[in-house]
């Protein structure tokens, strides 16, 4: 949860033209912002363009940042529109335009029944294993993939997650489910041949 | 998992790995998980894969990346 008393310092700074307070924010708060980035964009160049866009429109719109929410979540807020403007443009038959609540669906019903729990820690941890991973996150839809990668990388709130993309609490507990369905399904499906020949 | 009571866990099972699940619920489905080899095959690896999600080594912002960004903001003097 953001620290109030700090988010509202380093706010009156920048709001006094303090480049200081501007260097800190950015060291405190492009890491996250970053990591988002790249897995929403799936591109290094265009993470480091959505990360310069909400620090800029960020420094300039800091007087709209009315304090109700931390100055993280109001970031990845920025952050996420940036990026999904940015998808968009690229493929917009497979963004969706609105990320207000919407009926869900039924859940993935889980069909690979593997149990890879019992591999050796080197193979669950091997560099293949994560890029298959990463792989997989990339590869969920982007409403799931920005729930799923604020709740289970960067370790934001269901409360501070909803306040950023702009969803109710009940949806964010319910994208975060699909998401974790669909990566489990599909690490079962990569770790089931590892997991078959131990036995 | 295509049993009725199967499906009927599977939407609690987050909430359930997470800790927020109700303690009916957390009851309901470690009783079920005694009997069903199938939602405990699928329980674990799901908790397993969370888990090594969390763990998962965080992509870094590049150093170049970062001295762009103080140009753009004309922050270079700044940059340490």
């Amino acid at each position: 949860m953001a620290d109030n008393n700090k988010d509202r310092e380093l706010l009156e700074r920048i709001r006094a033209g303090d480049k200081t307070a501007c260097d800190d924010c950015i060291r405190v708060h492009s890491p996250g912002i970053y990591r988002l980035a790249l897995r929403l964009m799936r591109d290094q160049a265009d993470a480091e363009d959505v990360v310069q866009e909400t620090f800029l429109s960020a420094f300039k719109g800091i007087d709209r940042f009315d304090g109700r929410s931390g100055l993280s979540t109001w970031l990845y807020r920025i952050a996420f529109n940036a990026a999904m403007m940015r998808l968009r443009r690229r493929r917009p038959e497979f963004v969706p335009i609105d990320t207000a609540d919407e009926p869900e669906g039924d859940l993935p019903i889980p069909e690979a029944l593997v149990d890879w729990c019992l591999l050796p820690e080197q193979e669950l941890v091997r560099a293949e294993t994560r890029a298959e991973m990463e792989r997989a996150i990339g590869e969920l839809p982007p409403k799931l993939r920005a729930v799923f990668v604020m709740r289970d990388l960067e370790e934001l709130s269901t409360v501070e997650t909803a306040d950023a993309l702009g969803l109710s609490e009940q949806a964010v507990k319910t994208r975060l489910h699909r998401a974790r369905l669909l990566l489990r399904e599909r690490l079962t499906g990569y770790l089931a041949a590892s997991a078959s020949t131990k036995r | 998992m295509n049993h009725e009571g199967c499906r009927h866990l599977l939407a609690g099972l987050s909430d359930y790995l997470d800790g927020e699940a109700s303690a009916e619920l957390c009851a309901e489905i470690q009783k079920h998980m005694a009997d069903c080899h199938r939602c405990r095959v699928v329980i674990n690896t799901l908790r397993k894969t969370v888990e090594l999600y969390h763990r998962l080594p965080q992509p870094e912002f590049p150093d170049e990346a970062r001295e762009r960004l103080y140009k753009t903001l004309e922050l270079s003097g700044y940059l340490r």
